[in-house]
């Protein structure tokens, strides 16, 4: 995930679907962890300190906790 | 002029591939084979097409806004699941209030097949770190300046999600055709880096 986003608190805003964990895939761990894949949007100013637009990320289940 | 082999990322990809030969995880026939099926019909008028027809015909709209993928295949244009080594497309649709604009800051995720190859600044440092950080500013370098009430949303794409942009139907066009109205579309607007 990028790291710009870790620790914040964001909204999700769509499940896209269950698809394999990358960091699974990446590592040849067979069969990866299949999760839900969540579309989450942040606000720039949370991010970044400033900035009017938002950024939407898709992150896996297990890259979330509850907020 | 320089040879594409001479290039120090073409070297070391080649030397990742004769590495992934002698391990005989694949073979030069295979590799060659993959980039063409790739590429082959890979261009961004695929994406233009199903904008136009997003422009004129409701229900379609409707689709291409909920299922890519399916939307994709009513146009003729294969796009496999994410299981199926493809990704799921996710079409985005600018208004007069929200203006999209797509990035890959991992990496360069980008639908290929529907809008051909991703042009070098796409996958350059500069564009995947300063438009999740100040897209009005890297939108107004390409020409495109957005009024102040308009909001602006930043999709940051996988390999498994990537993002189309459905640009909004520039004004005055009622007469055109299908085929006209595709040819108003460009690969930046699919981007969102331009407003067509």
């Amino acid at each position: 995930m990028p790291r710009y986003v870790r620790g914040q608190a964001g909204e999700v805003v769509a499940a896209l679907g269950r698809w394999p964990l990358p960091d699974d895939s990446a590592r040849g761990i067979a069969p990866p962890r299949v999760q839900t894949c969540y579309a989450v949007r942040f606000s720039a100013v949370d991010l970044w300190g400033s900035g009017d637009h938002t950024v939407t990320v898709d992150l896996w289940e297990s890259y979330l906790d509850r907020a | 002029m320089t040879e594409h082999d001479d290039l120090p990322a073409a070297a070391r990809t080649r030397r990742l591939e004769e590495r992934l030969i002698a391990a005989g995880l694949t073979s030069d026939d295979e590799i060659d084979e993959f980039l063409t099926r790739m590429y082959a019909n890979a261009a961004p008028v695929n994406g233009a097409v199903m904008v136009a027809r997003a422009w004129t015909d409701p229900a379609y709209r409707e689709l291409l806004l909920a299922d890519g993928n399916a939307a994709a295949a009513v146009s003729g244009f294969s796009v496999p699941p994410p299981d199926k080594h493809g990704y799921q497309l996710r079409v985005v649709a600018n208004t007069d209030q929200t203006h999209n604009v797509i990035v890959c800051t991992l990496c360069s995720c980008y639908p290929v097949s529907l809008l051909g190859p991703s042009p070098g600044w796409y996958k350059s440092f500069a564009y995947r770190s300063r438009t999740v950080r100040e897209p009005r500013e890297v939108l107004a370098e390409f020409g495109v300046t957005l009024p102040g009430t308009a909001a602006i949303s930043v999709w940051d794409s996988t390999s498994e999600a990537r993002y189309m942009v459905l640009p909004a139907r520039p004004a005055g066009t009622k007469a055109l055709d299908a085929g006209q109205l595709a040819a108003l579309v460009t690969r930046n607007g699919l981007i969102g880096t331009a407003l067509v």
